[in-house]
Order: C-alpha cells, then structure tokens, then sequence
C-alpha cells in the first residue's frame, strides 16, 4: 500500500469515537434519556450520585456493544470490569465516570470500506461502555449567567460505547470514510441514532506525521468532530499545522486540541504535563460483567442482515453490479425501498438505476430522508414497469415520477391523463417522420453531407411532432432506414 | 410485667400482636427515653414522625393487615438515608441532608411494622472503631461513661445497651457492628456481604459494607434479620439473588457434635487477660453443650489489618469524591474559584479521620503504586477467604474473641490512629471474606466491661450462627445483664 504522503510526511490517524446507544433508558439509572429535555428533569437520584445511590447494569446497552462487536467480527469478552475514572468536575455527579478499562466488552475486529477504488481495513482495539457526563452551562445559558455557571444532569448516565481504533488511517480522506462506514454500521444495526448534530456520534482523532518509515510521531488528539466536514478540515488543518512545527524545528507536544470550525483551526486544550492520574480501579459497585455464549447466539439470531452481507445477496439474487448493491445498501431504508420495488417490478436494474438516479436526486434536493419519500416502492414499480413493457419512455417516465411525488396517484392513471403512451404504430409513426423530412430538407442535405449533428436535429424534430410519445429507438431505426 | 424498655423485640412483638400493650404506648416510652439524648447516642429524633408510625401500627393491629415485628421501635444507624429524618452519616458535610428516599433495609423493616425511633450517631462515615469520629461528638459506654461505646456503630450499640431502643440497625465494614456491640455487651449479626441491601447506605468500603441487626439477644436479631434481608437487584448490584430466610425458624438446634472451630491466632499475645478468660469460659461453655472445639489456623490473621487499611480507603476515597459542595451536603460560604470551592468545601466538612482515609486511599490508587498496594491487597484478599475455606473443612463455625480488649477508655486511641486500626485484628478477615459473623455477650472483663464472643460462619450460614447464640444464651444469662446506665 502507497500512502499518500503530504509534503514528504505521511499522516498517521486513528480514532475514537464515542457512540451513544439507542436505550430508552441510562445505562445505570431507570431514568430516560431523551435529548432536549428541560434542564435536570431526566436525571434520577443514581444520576445525582445521592448518597446511598448504587448502579445497576442496562442490559439493553450491553446487547447493543454485543451486536457492535458481532458486527465488526470482534471478540466478546465473557467476563469484562467495570471500573472508576476518578476525577472532580461538577458535571461528573459521583466525582468518578465508570467506564470499561482494563477490560473491555468487544476486543478487536475490524471496519472495511472503500476509499474510491481502494478497499480499506481499518483495524479495531476495543469497544467499552461508560457512562457519559452532565453539562455545564455557562454563561448565558437557562441556568448559568450572572458570573455562575450551571449543571444540567440529563445527559449524566447516558450509555456510550467508546470505540477505538488502532492508528490505521493515512489520509483525511480515510479518515472521513472510516467514520461515514463506522456511522452507517452503528445506524444499520440500530444501536445508535446517528444524530451528529445532538452528539450522539462525536469523534476524536489522534493525528500524528512521520517521515515514511520512521517511527510514529507525537500525536495531538481533536476532540469532539461532530460532523464529517469538521472532521476533514480540523485533520487537514492539524496535519499542516504539525508538519510546520516540525519543519521549523519545533517538536510536538501531546495534547487535546479543540478544532474551532469558524477559524478553521485547532487550539491545544490541554497538555500531557497537565494530565490528570485518574486512579483507576475496577467499580466495587459493579460485579463484572459475564456474556455467555447463549446470550451472545440470542443476540446474532435477532440481529439484522447487515449491509455488506445484503449488497452481496443483491448481487448474487438480483444480479446488481457491485457498486449498485454497496450504494443501495447505505441506508437501511434505502435498502429495503429497492428490495420491495425490485420484488414487485420484477426489473431489479431499473429499480437500481432508478433509485440510484431520480429518487436520490429528488431526495437530496429536498434535503428528505428515505422514510419521508412520498413515492412508495409499489408505485415506483408500476413505473418501472411501463418502462418496461414499452408503454411509456424513460423521459415520460421521469413526467410520471414528478406527479406521483406531488400528488401520489396511480401510475396508469397519470400516463393516461397526461397522454404519455408511447407511440408504438408504425404507420402513424411513418407519417410524421416523412412529414418531418419534408419540412427540414436543409437537415436532410447536411445529414447527407457527413454532418452527424443534423440526424439527432432530426430525430429531436420527429419526438417533437410526436408530442414526446414517440419511441425514440424506432424513431432513429424509421429515419436511418429512410435516408438509407 | 418489665418495664417496657428492658424488653427486647421478641417480647414486645408478642405483646403488640396481643394488644397486651400498643403501639403508640411502646413508642412513647422509648421516646420518653430517649429525652436529654442519653449517651449522645441519637443525632436525629421527631417525636411526630415515631407516633405517626405508631399510630399507623396500631391500625393495622386493629384490623389485622399488621406485620411480624408491627409497633416495636427500631433505630437506625445514620448512614441509613431515610426519608422522614435527617441523614448526616456523622459527618459535618451532610448536616440537615435529607433523602428523597429510604434505605432498603430502612423500608423493608417499615414493612415488616417496625416504628422509627431515630437516627443513631456513628464514626463519621462509619470510619472509626470508638464513635469518637463523630463531627457531633462522641457516644459514652452505657457501661462506663468514661468508656468508649465502640465504633462505628457506638450510637446504635449505646443506645440498645441503655435501653433508648429495643433494636437498632448497625453497618459493618471491618467490624463496625461486632465491636460495638461486645464492648457495650449486646448481639449483632453482620449477615454474608450481599444479603442485605446496601441501597440508601451512605457508602463508605463498597466490597465490603454490610447491614445487620443489633439487639438483646440472638433471637432477637433473627426476627430483625429476616426482616432485613432479602435480593434488592433492581437497585443493588450486588445484592445476592438468595431468596429471604425465616432465620427464627432455625433456632431450635442442639449444639451435640457441632465443631467449633478455634483459630490459635485469635489467641496470641495481644489478646488481654481478662477478654481471653473470658472467650475461654465461653468455649467450655460451648463444649459443655455438646460441641467440640477444633483448633484451626487463619495464618494470614495479621495481614487483614494491611490488607483492609488499603482497600477500605482505597475505595472510600473514590465513594467520598460525590461530597464536593455542587450538588448537596455542606459548601463553603466563601470561595475563589472552582478549585478553591473544593479545597475548602471538603477542607471544612470531613473530619481527620475521614480525610486520612481519602488520602491514604488517593496514594494506594494511583500511578505506580496501583500494583504494589491496591493489586497486592485484593490478592492477598482472596487467599484470606481461601483460608477460611479450608478451615471450614474442619468446622461449622469459628470462634474467637471480638476485639483483643474491652472498651477503652475515651481519648485513649483518639491521637493514635495505627493502634485502634490494630485493634480491629480480629473482625477484618470475616469481612475480607464477605463471611457471616456476630458477637455475643459472654461477661464481663476488668473493670466491668463487657466482653464479646465473635462467631463466624460459612456464606450464608446465618441460621447456624445465630442458633448457636441463641443456645448459648438458652443456658446463660450473660445477655440479661444491664449496664448501670440502663436502669
């Protein structure tokens, strides 16, 4: 593998993302964890650490990290330790997090996804629950304001899984895609919602360069990429900013740094001379936690097909290229919306092509989801299939597909009202071709001359005295025939 | 008939369930009691909230819905959080806390009908063995008032001992019920770690926290018991998935052939003379009703002291780390910054020994001392159980003495904290090892303090120990005898 190198220096990435599962309630407390509630109204007497407060395991969470790790081909560890991350800040209620350390839940596995052309695998280190924080609220904030500074504790207790990569990526670019396949996966299978903006899935990046072939650099770890543009201007900015400093004969100091997405740069937050001795020790509160191999088949049994294993069914089932079954199975929706028109169209390409194609388009511009499409994938098949069976042309078709979008009728009922049965009798068909001819001799002599322009004139004359019923194909087959 | 507050719960049950005697009678006695604060044994009484209890209790007598233990009085510990009473855990950070809920133990002994008297005074967060770590002043030996009460359930050992309550509940890390109550010459039961709730007990040493009854006498304390116990795992996570014993149900056993188990290093030169003739009167005592005693060895007896004195605080100074001034319990008035506001928050609301402890634990915790302390400890943890396991290949139950002297003399040990951690020798490796264990009165040592019998069993054998008590005090009256200050 050749990486790319960026002024002689190849980058160096890895990173850690912190996913929030999709529980109904915390991972400790019985309280619920809906984002964007009133300030301490979803925090319990656990997530206050009120004395006497003890935790108690979500199992909802753990499955989540076991359909992770069983996604990811990692291995589940039968018995993994809870334990304490002891530091003071007043959004940490208990004065300690309890995350996983030495032990955690999902150990190894792997992401692979493509970069252009380029398969990659990014190596995984592990995957542990913890727990999140609160917030602080500063200034101008509910709570916050007049020089004091306020807590909101229902964020505290939220159950994430910190997943950690080994430092495999080489390029911004890699990066990125890591991150979309990591986001997609954890999507997929439903363990998290995805949502950046509510930080529900933020990233850190640990950047470093080296020359090719030295040892690794020091790295600076970006906390909190909480969108994938961020994520590729703050490595980008970081990478130049390193590779400066080295070049001017400074050396690199570890740090946190923060990306400040309206400079467009990255501010050290903290140093390695300032980090803290979080005193580690396995929680006494918590018992470790033991995963059985029953518990680990019940939770593979109930898990969804996941998308590399379906975009290699479509190809086998549906005969899809590979590009078309890995594009269709990014979303699970998306997936499932082929599945269904292709099934009911019996054209598994043309479904392809045209989810691919109109349906993407129409969705982006709209800036809709697939669960917001307002054309189901039956009345996207009964359009295919006029395709199909000649009734109408793929131009008509997209007339159809508007109308259908703004007021959902039936497909046969749209191609009658709108007249866009394709022409299919010949004699009528002849008729205004020859009229056509007639009236454009000037088009006819420069075809006739060696001017290859002047036959599609003709042709686009000929679809326009159809009214656009005409099918192209036996309008050229008809034409080339006549002038022979 | 007694007076009302020489008799123990068996007794007032009895009484109450007969209507001899109601509910709000045995509560207005005991209040009476309790007037002028006896001992410095309570830190939280509402004479309202008691009678409102009664009041209810006898309702429930009245119509039948009424529990096992209906009306007769309790007192807990102030490290139970409790709802209707403050909760300070006998420390200046939490003056005037009050819990939006009960303790586990607090509402399963409201269940089984029992009235709150009040809160006990105890070492502040249960760190101490003499109750003189109290932020709101010491606890006096019924027995001696010169004499410490124990610790760190002194209030609760005083209190039962002159007749303020006729039960309490204590909490035990590394012998915080056994102590008291031998040194104020009462029973008290620490049940196997996870049988009772730890939920609403101000943590102190996770791993090894553990509620249980102390009272008059063994019976006694399997009717609290039974009540107490029980799997709390939507709350606790680890409560024993054990299902609740009647454990007044095993009382009844001969000791014929029972082997009792005698560790020879509960019996070496630190042991005083007048505690060791003591045991010993018990022992013969315990043969002369049918059973043998079985020397045994618990060779790592000495190593619980460094063992314990680094795990305890090793996680006492992660469990304390929630006292910080943002949320609840004490803040500073005046403060610079974040960081200042902490300094002096905690700077002003733990006491010494509490702050010895955090600091002690904070060392063992961190960077470069982890392996040599705190992984070496819970090592050496697990082969002190190991032991005791293979000393139950030779017996049913251990016993031994309690402490290697009775109650001392207040102020004694107060500016030397090694020697009244040494003095915790004989109750810590039952409590590394999560084992059941308790103390029964058997006589009185020099000056006429008390001396207490520590039995010790096999997880979850609660039933045998406490039959064996109750037997023992079948065939003497060693736990009918009154401290002076119990009249």
């Amino acid at each position: 593998m050749s990486a790319k190198l960026v002024q002689g220096y190849e980058v160096v990435i890895g990173f850690e993302t912190h996913a929030q599962l999709s529980t109904q309630s915390k991972i400790f407390s019985r309280a619920p964890t809906a984002f964007g509630a009133e300030p301490n109204t979803q925090a319990c007497a656990v997530d206050l650490a009120l004395p006497g407060t003890l935790p108690v395991m979500n199992l909802g969470a753990v499955e989540r990290a076991i359909e992770l790790g069983l996604a990811l081909g990692s291995h589940i560890a039968e018995r993994s330790v809870f334990a304490r991350k002891n530091y003071f800040y007043p959004d940490l209620p208990k004065g300690y997090q309890i995350s996983q350390f030495e032990i955690p839940v999902v150990q190894g596995g792997e992401v692979a996804f493509m970069l252009g052309d380029e398969k990659k695998t990014v190596r995984l280190v592990r995957a542990h629950l913890e727990e999140d924080a609160g917030k602080s609220l500063h200034e101008d904030s509910s709570l916050g304001g007049g020089g004091q500074s306020g807590i909101d504790l229902n964020r505290a207790g939220t159950p994430l899984l910190e997943i950690v990569t080994e430092p495999d990526m080489r390029s911004s670019d890699e990066a990125v895609a890591y991150a979309k396949k990591l986001h997609e996966i954890v999507t997929w299978i439903g363990i998290c919602d995805g949502n950046m903006q509510e930080g529900s899935f933020r990233c850190d990046a640990n950047v470093s360069v080296r020359k090719p072939g030295a040892a690794l650099g020091t790295r600076r770890e970006i906390k909190n990429l909480n969108s994938f543009k961020f994520m590729q201007q703050a490595i980008d900015y970081e990478v130049r900013w390193q590779i400066e400093e080295i070049e001017d004969g400074r050396e690199i100091q570890q740090a946190t740094v923060l990306f400040n997405p309206d400079t467009g740069e990255t501010r050290a937050m903290r140093t390695k001379e300032d980090a803290a001795d979080y005193r580690y020790f396995p929680d006494p509160d918590l018992p470790p936690l033991v995963i059985g191999r029953d518990w680990v088949e019940r939770v593979r049994a109930e898990m969804v097909e996941l998308p590399w294993v379906m975009a290699a069914r479509f190809c086998a089932d549906y005969g899809l290229p590979e590009y078309d079954a890995a594009t269709l199975t990014q979303s699970m929706a998306m997936a499932a919306y082929f599945e269904a028109t292709a099934k009911a169209c019996g054209q598994p390409k043309l479904a392809s092509n045209w989810i691919m194609g109109e349906v993407s388009r129409r969705l982006n511009s709209g800036e809709l989801a697939f669960a917001q499409l307002p054309v189901s994938s039956t009345q996207l098949a009964a359009l295919i299939g006029r395709i199909a069976d000649g009734t109408i042309s793929n131009n008509a078709a997209k007339q159809v597909f508007d109308a259908l979008w703004s007021d959902g009728d039936e497909v046969d009922a749209i191609i009658d009202a709108k007249g866009l049965r394709q022409m299919n009798d010949s004699s009528a068909l002849e008729a205004i071709i020859d009229e056509v001819l007639a009236a454009n001799a000037k088009n006819v002599e420069e075809f006739k001359a060696g001017n290859a322009k002047a036959f599609n004139a003709l042709v686009g004359q000929a679809m326009k005295a159809s009214k656009g019923k005409a099918n192209p194909a036996q309008v050229n087959d008809m034409l080339k025939q006549k002038l022979g | 008939m007694t007076e009302l507050h020489h008799l123990g719960v068996a007794e007032l049950a009895a009484l109450l369930q007969t209507k001899q005697v109601s509910a709000v009678e045995v509560a207005t006695r005991f209040l009476a009691r309790t007037g002028g604060n006896p001992h410095n044994a309570f830190l939280d009484i509402d004479s309202e909230v008691t009678l409102a209890q009664a009041r209810a209790s006898d309702a429930k007598l009245a119509n039948g819905s009424a529990g096992p233990l209906e009306g007769v009085p309790i007192a807990h510990k102030d490290v139970f959080v409790t709802k209707d009473l403050v909760t300070t855990a006998g420390s200046r950070m939490l003056n005037g806390y009050r819990s939006p809920f009960d303790a586990t133990v607090v509402a399963r002994l409201r269940q089984a009908g029992m009235v709150t008297l009040g809160k006990l005074n105890c070492d502040e967060f249960a760190m101490g063995s003499s109750n003189e770590n109290s932020a709101f002043g010491p606890v006096t030996n019924p027995w001696n008032t010169a004499h410490v009460p124990g610790g760190s359930s002194g209030g609760s050992a005083a209190a039962v001992a002159a007749r303020l309550t006729p039960a309490a509940t204590g909490t035990d890390t590394g012998g915080s019920i056994r102590q008291p109550a031998a040194f104020c010459g009462i029973t008290g039961i620490k049940p196997t770690y996870g049988r009772a709730s730890r939920y609403g007990m101000v943590a102190y040493a996770s791993s090894l926290d553990q509620a249980g009854p102390m009272a008059h006498s063994a019976e006694d304390c399997a009717l609290l018991l039974s009540a107490m116990c029980g799997p709390d795992l939507d709350r606790d996570s680890t409560s024993l998935d054990v299902a609740a014993e009647d454990f007044s149900a095993g009382l009844g056993h001969s000791l014929k052939g029972l082997r009792v188990g005698v560790p020879q290093e509960f019996f070496g030169e630190g042991l005083a003379a007048d505690v060791r003739s003591a045991i010993d009167a018990s022992l013969a005592q315990l043969q002369a009703q049918g059973a043998t005693l079985v020397p045994i060895a618990l060779p790592r007896t000495e190593l619980s002291i460094p063992v314990y004195y680094i795990i305890a605080p090793a996680e006492a100074s992660s469990n304390l780390s929630r006292f910080d001034g943002v949320k609840f319990g004490h803040r500073a008035a005046d403060f610079a910054d974040l960081t200042d506001m902490y300094k002096k928050t905690r700077a002003e609301g733990f006491g010494q020994e509490v702050k010895r402890r955090i600091m002690t634990g904070a060392y063992v915790l961190s960077h470069g001392y982890y392996d040599a302390y705190y992984l070496q400890a819970q090592k050496i943890r697990r082969m002190i159980a190991d032991d005791f396991q293979s000393a139950f290949a030779q017996c049913d139950v251990i016993a031994g003495p309690v402490a290697p002297t009775t109650a001392w003399k207040l102020g004694d040990k107060a500016d030397d904290p090694v020697a009244s951690y040494l003095a915790d020798i004989f109750t810590l490796p039952a409590s590394l090892a999560g084992l059941p264990c308790m103390s029964l009165p058997v006589g009185l040592g020099d000056g006429g303090m008390p001396v207490g019998l520590q039995l010790i069993g096999n997880y979850l054998q609660e039933a045998k120990l406490l039959n064996v008590a109750h037997q023992y005090q079948l065939a003497t009256d060693h736990h009918k005898q009154q401290a002076g200050a119990a009249a």
